[in-house]
């Protein structure tokens, strides 16, 4: 006999619990608040913002966006998109306290332990999005891609491959 | 005349993210580059503990490797990024500014090879080490 099943939640209480938890993942970081960058989400897809910047500028006379603030983009979606995948089944379940996360109880994120940053073209003068995909995920390590482009979804102008530590339980 | 490194020193210290996030070129010439950049708060990856963001070590790197291509004696102006791949050792120590080292190992007429190092105040211990190809710009 099949246990009854468990009525679906109201979508304002699930959404609230998810929006929180992204906004605990991003607003709680001093440096992604100086760059400037947001996370859209569609359901569990997130898709990393960086709206146009001056001060995001590497090449004055291009003028094209600074390497290091693509390769930074590219770090930043790939640990947000990481660290929304290890914490889903919580959110989902809500085991996740949202109150603490309010609060400024970032749960511990992954580690970065390497990073490998393709520039295809140079990143111009408008806003930048990037997606990644967690390829793999297991208890300690984790291999990740990550996609940025900016006019067209198809013309990256950037990508990466990192690999991260992940937290281990507190002891 | 201006020299090659001269030349690169005045590009380096025009690019307003490097000014963002007050990176000092401490020394250039013979393709090697060493900048500094500053602990500040709004560099932060990790509140909990006050450790600067991957991130703003990446702009450091890719900085400091760049201008080591400018300042090769075989690199005729220019240069942007092809790859840069930065393996992270260690948290930098909170308070203590980042010092990256890059040297230009070699140039072909279109790639610079490229590899570096940053440090904290314990400099016998890198907190992360950069290597990258980028491209030899204004060659004929």
């Amino acid at each position: 006999m099949k246990a009854p099943r468990r009525p679906p939640e109201p979508v304002q209480v699930i959404k609230q619990r998810r929006d929180a938890t992204l906004r605990a993942l991003v607003e709680g970081v001093p440096y992604i608040r100086y760059l400037g960058m947001q996370f859209e989400r569609k359901g569990d897809e997130l898709t990393g913002v960086l709206p146009f910047d001056q001060k995001l500028i590497g090449n004055p006379m291009l003028p094209a966006i600074h390497g290091g603030v693509t390769a930074a983009f590219l770090e930043v979606t790939a640990i947000v998109t990481l660290s929304w995948t290890y914490l889903w089944e919580d959110i989902e379940s809500g085991a996740i306290d949202t109150a603490t996360l309010a609060a400024g109880g970032l749960p511990r994120l992954p580690k970065t332990i390497d990073i490998s940053t393709d520039y295809l073209r140079s990143g111009l003068p408008r806003d930048a999005y990037a997606r990644a995909r967690v390829n793999r995920s297991g208890r300690r390590y984790a291999s990740v891609h990550v996609e940025a482009w900016q006019d067209h979804r198809a013309r990256l102008f950037a990508q990466a491959t990192g690999h991260f530590l992940m937290p281990q339980p507190r002891d | 005349m201006a020299t090659k490194t001269d030349i690169a020193r005045q590009f380096i210290e025009a690019i307003p993210h490097s000014k963002a996030l007050a990176m000092r070129l401490t020394s250039i010439g013979d393709g090697e580059a060493t900048i500094l950049m500053p602990y500040d708060a709004k560099l932060v990856g990790d509140p909990e503990t006050g450790v600067i963001h991957g991130g703003a070590v990446s702009a450091l790197m890719d900085t400091c490797c760049g201008a080591a291509v400018m300042s090769h004696p075989a690199s005729p102006g220019g240069t942007a990024t092809i790859d840069l791949r930065i393996d992270y050792m260690r948290a930098a120590t909170p308070g203590q500014p980042i010092t990256a080292h890059a040297t230009c190992y070699h140039v072909t007429r279109t790639v610079a090879f490229v590899r570096a190092t940053a440090t904290d105040a314990d400099t016998g211990n890198p907190v992360a080490a950069a290597t990258g190809a980028f491209t030899v710009e204004g060659a004929a």
